[in-house]
């Protein structure tokens, strides 16, 4: 993609995350922490290009340590946004 | 190699797109509970969308290796996540901030070793293209202040460092001088005609100094502001994203890089407007080195205050109709939250309506408090934020302030001088009666000020651990 079409998706991106962000309830604002951290782990991507392509060795290492530290925070950042979701309870009505 | 990235079918940039949407939809649920545990289940979706496009797009030389590696971390995350109790979140956030800064570093490393398979190479000149050097600079500089900054963050919330600020002499000339440094090489990078040639240190460098700024721009942090560090960190970590995936051109990384750019920067100005800090000033650290005016400190031990009895407390909250629980970080040192919430049911029992009352940077991150509450199994109805009840709490008979102190301090109003002036408050002491839990007299909050409130002639202190207090406050409320 050239450089002008990305830069729109990324200025459009950060129109869109500016009015989602404000929309979320202020009770949430941990787990907010928490998956946005999972989600900015998408850099597992380019973790997982440097270590599938042959041609540096160096790369392909730092790659595979890249991709150990992005898993870590992917499972770890979803598991912990979903085991903080699920204690959030409504008052039990009788 | 750098053809085929070059050459993508249509349907792979279609895939990242789609995990991009699902990113969003996963924030766009977290705008109430209810809907917050499908987002979740978007955003896990979205990342596997993710990197199975990419595994199934490369020709992949080393495919036991790739999954050896994302099983070694899917575990180490998982069990973390399981274990972490939730008073510690801060600190795990923090942890994981810094793993997504030391992964934008690798990656940008290996790009820079190995061009070719990032399809960032000029096929001419046989060297990395001029905007790649840009992007790859930027995102190895962010990524690199994010996992420093964010060492130093966890370390000060863990508790292996002094909350208290570090205050290297001439620091602003130090930083400014870093970062200037910083940008003037990549900028050098940019302009270089032949850089892996001529200068090779130059990007390694780049890297060396930015851990160096990470690490001296979170030092002199002091403990209070630690909630709009790790929010601004958040925002970083996002930043570097969005930096690779402009190297890579993914628009999935794109968009969650902006996304989380845009959320850490957001929550970083809700914290500092509800400390009325300016984020420069935060930025510039020191806040909280100096235990306050000497003169309110001098003051602070010979006003005269009542104490009360956990028995006074649980009488004077039977008889009430309602009251309003104030739970700040002490609350959840002391790990209270539970009996808390069994004190707030016992009190129901009795007729009484119990709500609870969060200030924004009640804990050490943003929703710290909520969290903690939920973990108690307090209902979300029963819990409001500083807006949404402060104009309660002249209705209200007993305003019951559980570890908090600088969030309801008075002086934040009237004294100009006082280091919290201008701060939003909650405002207990409209209340008929206030009930203060606080181990002890001495020992103010975090900014060091003094609290009119606890001398106020419907205050009673409840002098204790926090723990201790509400578990005696609810043997008092059961018989």
């Amino acid at each position: 993609m050239d450089f002008v079409s990305i830069l729109s998706i990324f200025v459009m991106a950060c129109f869109v995350g500016y009015y989602v962000v404000w929309s979320v309830t202020p009770a949430l604002h941990t787990p907010l922490m928490a998956v946005t951290n999972a989600i900015s782990s998408v850099i597992i991507v380019g973790a997982l290009v440097a270590s599938a392509e042959a041609g540096s060795a160096a790369a392909k290492y730092l790659g595979l340590l890249a991709v150990v530290f992005a898993s870590v925070n992917i499972f770890g950042g979803f598991a912990v946004t979903e085991r903080m979701l699920a204690m959030y309870k409504k008052k039990e009505r009788k | 190699m750098h053809e085929a990235v070059a050459s993508v079918p249509p349907f792979v940039a279609l895939a990242y797109l789609v995990a991009g949407v699902l990113f969003i939809l996963a924030l766009r649920g977290l705008s109430s509970p209810a809907t917050s545990r499908t987002g979740n289940r978007f955003g896990m979706a979205g990342m596997a969308i993710a990197v199975a496009t990419t595994l199934y797009t490369h020709d992949i030389a080393n495919l036991p290796e790739i999954i050896g590696a994302i099983a070694i971390g899917g575990v180490i995350g998982f069990i973390t996540a399981r274990k972490i109790a939730m008073t510690d979140m801060p600190q795990l956030v923090a942890a994981f901030h810094s793993l997504v800064g030391l992964a934008a570093v690798l990656v940008g490393a290996a790009a820079y070793l190995n061009p070719g398979a990032f399809g960032i190479l000029d096929a001419a000149t046989q060297q990395i293209h001029n905007a790649s050097r840009i992007e790859l600079g930027l995102g190895v500089a962010i990524g690199a202040i994010t996992f420093s900054g964010s060492v130093i963050a966890f370390l000060k919330l863990n508790g292996n460092m002094s909350g208290k600020p570090i205050l290297l002499p001439a620091r602003h000339a130090i930083n400014l001088g870093t970062l200037a440094a910083i940008l003037g090489l990549i900028a050098w990078y940019f302009v270089l005609p032949a850089p892996t040639l001529t200068a090779p240190w130059l990007f390694w460098v780049v890297i060396g100094l930015s851990f160096a700024i990470g690490f001296l721009l979170i030092i002199p942090i002091g403990g209070a502001d630690m909630p709009v560090v790790v929010s601004m960190l958040n925002s970083y970590s996002g930043w570097a994203a969005a930096a690779m995936g402009f190297t890579l051109g993914n628009s999935a990384m794109i968009i969650t890089g902006a996304l989380v750019g845009s959320s850490g920067a957001i929550l970083s100005y809700i914290m500092c407007k509800a400390m009325n800090r300016s984020f420069i000033s935060v930025i510039a650290g020191g806040f909280g080195a100096d235990a306050g005016p000497a003169g309110a400190g001098g003051a602070v031990v010979d006003r005269p205050y009542k104490r009360g009895s956990a028995e006074d407390a649980a009488f004077l909250m039977k008889q009430a109709d309602s009251v309003i629980i104030v739970p700040g970080y002490g609350m959840a040192v002391s790990q209270a939250q539970h009996a808390l919430r069994e004190m707030g049911d016992l009190l129901k029992k009795e007729g009484v309506s119990v709500k609870y009352a969060i200030h924004p940077v009640a804990g050490r991150m943003p929703g710290h408090m909520n969290v903690l509450l939920a973990e108690a199994n307090v209902p979300y109805d029963e819990v409001f934020e500083l807006e949404d009840i402060n104009g309660e709490f002249g209705q209200a008979d007993v305003a019951f302030v559980i570890g908090a102190n600088d969030v309801t301090n008075p002086a934040a109003k009237t004294d100009k001088t006082s280091p919290i002036y201008g701060m939003p408050i909650l405002d207990v002491a409209n209340a008929k009666s206030v009930l203060f839990v606080k181990r002890s007299m001495g020992g103010a909050g975090y900014a060091g000020v003094d609290n009119d409130v606890f001398y106020m002639d419907n205050t009673m202190m409840l002098l204790a651990d926090a723990k201790k207090m509400v578990e005696e406050i609810v043997k008092g409320l059961a018989h």
